[in-house]
């Protein structure tokens, strides 16, 4: 391979980028050694095993990505606004749509699902941490270089160019040869493993770890959403360790699953992708639910409206969530049989859904309402996710489909769904939980701000799309000819687009405005919260709970607040607290994974055994290691929480 | 977490005494779920491609039923001696698990020993991964199965130092028990093998 294959060249954004990611590297370790901090972030961020570090650096990653995701989605809608548009060539656009769809889903939307999961479902269960710490941390790094392997892939090598879903026989190496497809097999591969593991810990920690007397049907809501998106976790994604493994031996070493000869057979992968895709959709969208339910119950003041039909509806609609995979495919010709199964099993997504936005609303019914950003976030998602949702029931007639599929209608159904639904939420907990993670609030003003344009922004972008749709532009076209009349939605789509651009920087200055100028919270209960994370202090000591506290009921803070005036420790009920040994390990078989993957994606099978040794050597250390942790002894705890409630 | 990890349970079998014991072993049952999923996947891949032979050999023009039978007889006699490890565990004889670790080791090691050969046997015959869809999943359903079991030869070998170093505790024990699950799952898995590859194919 020459090097001017290695490196992608040509087009003027990508040396644009090249320069931007060679000045950032430079500037952080710049920073670090100027500032001597290469020890601080190495103890106190790399080697962590605390979950709610974790969590932090999940979402860091997140925003991150969603600034990336973002850019290619701005870029995008550039290149759509006018016909005839030569902004981005036919390759670069099928790129940009493709790592678009790829970093939103697997990269955003999960890590901040995920980052959120790891900061508040332990605080929410009275535990102090997860069932396996370490475990958590391998999982975080696992998902971070399976992310940056991806994100290199633009100036290394080139960017997969089949789209989000990656079809074949498009995605094979007939029609695409270069390496961006081993990127999408192999990076997607990592971060997957890394998710799975959380599924089975975050199981383990919630099915086990529960305060006592927190019976399931006393679980925070959120919990309960994240219980079940763990099961979604758990079944679904070994589907795509194997849908990912067969597309990495069909376009390395060139078995034939998915080809057009030999017997192969290119629509199973679309049924493999999409066994476990529809799960995944629900894999955020159903903490999504849980993240509105903390918010409006604890901003209407009152008790969450109908707690056990919620809980059966979410497990309802995860049953559901593996059965309806064709209707993504309904126009393959499975026949009328196939389809009206399916069509059937989609459209009863509907009604444990609605049963959830009834709850919402009878929720909010006399509810003494505060309309904080957190709340404003929520309650805008009611309105526009059902306008989402009843688009989903109109795709969901299979007859119909052969008119909306792949058309514009069915980019703004999804975007309906996942953004109104998966990013209102990631915008809505992160205001809400900002001060359990920072110690303190994200400026309401400013948080406003983001809200109105963001929101605004939302439906300008995206409403004229399901327009377009109906009048024949489909998906993925890179431009489109003068005369169709398809004009001047799409600007209006555009200036949407920069709106909600905007209203993501005003988030950014808003988080270093409130570091800097922002109310600290002294009390860590800011909200005047329902459940147990706000029994703590505001950042948590590392321990999280003193004493375990003990639950006797739904909202179990809000009862503690009434019957004693809230979370009381005794300094003669402490006992010493075992904690888990911070470790290295984790960042470098990631890292290993990291070396092992980037080789495969070149067919350099030496490089890729050298990382597959050091990963073998990574489990072995592990095997034999003897670390039991360590106590942390009475006094120190003393000491520590009458520093941590001084505030209070 | 918590001060629960160091309280021992004397009623409970040595690889349950702890909190964190419990919570490894249930993690890896619902790790094993996960398997059950990624396997299930592999076997409805082949299901819908066996007959996908394209210019290559079919099912029944392939099998050896010799080196299968010997395989099948290797593995499910390794699931049973693996028992009896666990069962000698249970006792507090450290030597008897350690007999019967080792004779579940040596059989796993025939059980590749005879699939490698059964591979390079088709590949000799022209039926390679690249051949046929239906070759395909044959090598990479069988391959994995294969790759499991030789993954569990080397954790086990592993787990024999440790248990010679450190002898029966309680963490130990753990790990016993989690290799031996992990064991007999792919014991199970290599039955389901047998009847969907080996014996459909044979017959269809």
């Amino acid at each position: 391979m020459k090097w001017s294959e290695f490196f992608v060249t040509g087009e003027p954004l990508i040396y644009a980028a090249d320069v931007a990611i060679v000045l950032t590297m430079v500037g952080i370790v710049f920073v670090l050694t100027y500032f001597k901090k290469w020890k601080w972030i190495w103890n106190e961020w790399l080697t962590t095993v605390d979950h709610k570090k974790i969590g932090v650096m999940y979402i860091i990653c997140a925003v991150l990505m969603l600034f990336r995701g973002g850019v290619d989605a701005l870029l995008m809608r550039a290149q759509l606004t006018a016909p005839n548009m030569n902004f981005l060539d036919a390759q670069h656009y099928n790129e940009i749509f493709t790592t678009h769809g790829t970093i939103m889903i697997l990269f955003m939307a999960m890590p901040f699902i995920i980052g959120l999961m790891n900061i508040v479902v332990p605080l929410q269960i009275g535990a102090r941490d997860v069932a396996f710490p370490y475990l958590n941390a391998l999982s975080f790094w696992l998902f971070f270089f399976g992310a940056m392997l991806f994100n290199i892939s633009f100036v290394i090598g080139g960017s997969p160019d089949a789209g989000w879903t990656a079809y074949f026989p498009l995605a094979g190496n007939e029609f695409s040869p270069g390496v961006g497809n081993n990127y999408y097999a192999v990076s997607l591969q990592i971060s997957g493993i890394g998710t799975l593991m959380t599924g089975i810990n975050f199981l383990v920690t919630i099915l086990k770890m529960r305060a006592p007397g927190m019976t399931l049907m006393r679980m925070p809501m959120f919990t309960w959403t994240i219980l079940i998106t763990c099961v979604l976790i758990v079944f679904a994604f070994p589907v795509l360790t194997v849908a990912l493994a067969l597309m990495t031996f069909d376009r390395l070493f060139d078995t034939q699953f998915f080809t057009m000869a030999n017997g192969g057979m290119s629509m199973l992968w679309a049924n493999l992708f999409w066994i476990w895709g529809h799960p995944e959709v629900y894999i955020v969208i159903l903490p999504a639910f849980g993240i509105f339910s903390e918010i409006v119950s604890t901003f209407a003041q009152k008790r969450l409206f109908g707690y056990k039909a919620m809980v059966y509806s979410i497990v309802g609609i995860a049953f559901l969530s593996f059965i309806v995979w064709v209707h993504h495919f309904f126009t393959m010709g499975a026949g009328p049989e196939v389809n009206s199964v399916f069509s059937i099993t989609t459209m009863a997504v509907a009604i444990p859904t609605g049963v959830k936005i009834f709850n919402w609303l009878f929720t909010l019914r006399k509810g003494k309402i505060r309309f904080t950003t957190a709340m404003l976030w929520s309650l805008a998602f009611i309105p526009n996710f059902v306008i989402g949702g009843v688009t989903g029931v109109m795709l969901a007639m299979a007859a119909a489909d052969y008119q909306y599929h792949n058309s514009y209608f069915l980019i703004a159904h999804f975007h309906y769904v996942l953004i109104a639904g998966v990013v209102f939420a990631c915008f809505a907990g992160l205001h809400y939980w900002y001060p359990k993670m920072f110690g303190h609030m994200l400026n309401e003003r400013l948080g406003k701000w983001t809200f109105w344009l963001f929101m605004i922004g939302f439906n300008v972008c995206f409403f004229p799309m399901y327009f377009l749709g109906l009048m024949g532009m489909t998906r993925r076209m890179y431009t489109y000819s003068d005369g169709l009349g398809w004009t001047p939605l799409n600007v209006v789509a555009t200036v949407g687009a920069v709106l909600m651009g905007i209203g993501f920087i005003v988030l950014c200055y808003n988080i270093y405005y409130s570091a800097r100028y922002g109310e600290r919270d002294m009390t860590g209960d800011p909200w005047n919260g329902r459940t147990l994370e706000w029994a703590t202090a505001s950042p948590p000591v590392h321990y999280n709970f003193p004493v375990t506290p003990i639950v006797d009921d739904l909202d179990a803070y809000w009862v503690m607040k009434k019957k004693q005036g809230g979370f009381q420790v005794k300094e003669e009920e402490l006992k010493p607290i075992h904690m888990p040994s911070n470790s290295g390990r984790p960042f470098w078989i990631s890292v290993a994974f990291f070396v092992a993957g980037f080789g495969l994606v070149f067919k350099w099978f030496a490089l890729a055994i050298a990382g597959a040794l050091f990963i073998v050597l990574g489990l072995i250390l592990r095997s034999f290691e003897n670390d039991d942790g360590y106590h942390i002894g009475v006094d120190e705890i003393k000491r520590t929480e009458r520093a941590a409630r001084k505030g209070a | 977490m918590g001060e629960a990890v160091h309280r021992y349970d004397e009623t409970m079998p040595l690889e349950y005494r702890t909190e964190e014991n419990r919570l490894n072993i249930l993690g890896f049952w619902i790790f094993l779920g996960a398997e059950v999923v990624l396997f299930a996947t592999l076997f409805a891949t082949y299901l819908v491609l066996f007959q996908r032979t394209g210019s290559g050999p079919t099912a029944q023009e392939l099998f050896q039923v010799k080196d299968v039978l010997i395989e099948t007889l290797l593995l499910l006699t390794s699931s049973f001696t693996c028992g009896l490890a666990i069962f000698e565990m249970r006792r507090g004889r450290l030597a008897g698990l350690l007999a019967w670790l080792l004779v579940t080791l040596l059989l796993g090691i025939g059980f590749i020993t005879f699939e490698v050969r059964e591979f390079i046997h088709y590949v000799h015959e022209g039926a390679t991964m690249q051949t046929s869809a239906f070759l395909s999943s044959f090598f990479v359903l069988v391959g994995t199965h294969g790759a499991h079991v030789s993954l569990g030869i080397g954790w086990m070998i592993f787990i024999i130092i440790q248990l010679l170093q450190r002898g029966l505790t309680v963490k130990t024990a753990r790990k016993v028990f989690i290799v031996s699950l992990y064991w007999h799952f792919l014991d199970v898995v290599w039955i389901f093998i047998f009847t969907l590859v080996y014996l459909l194919g044979m017959v269809v």
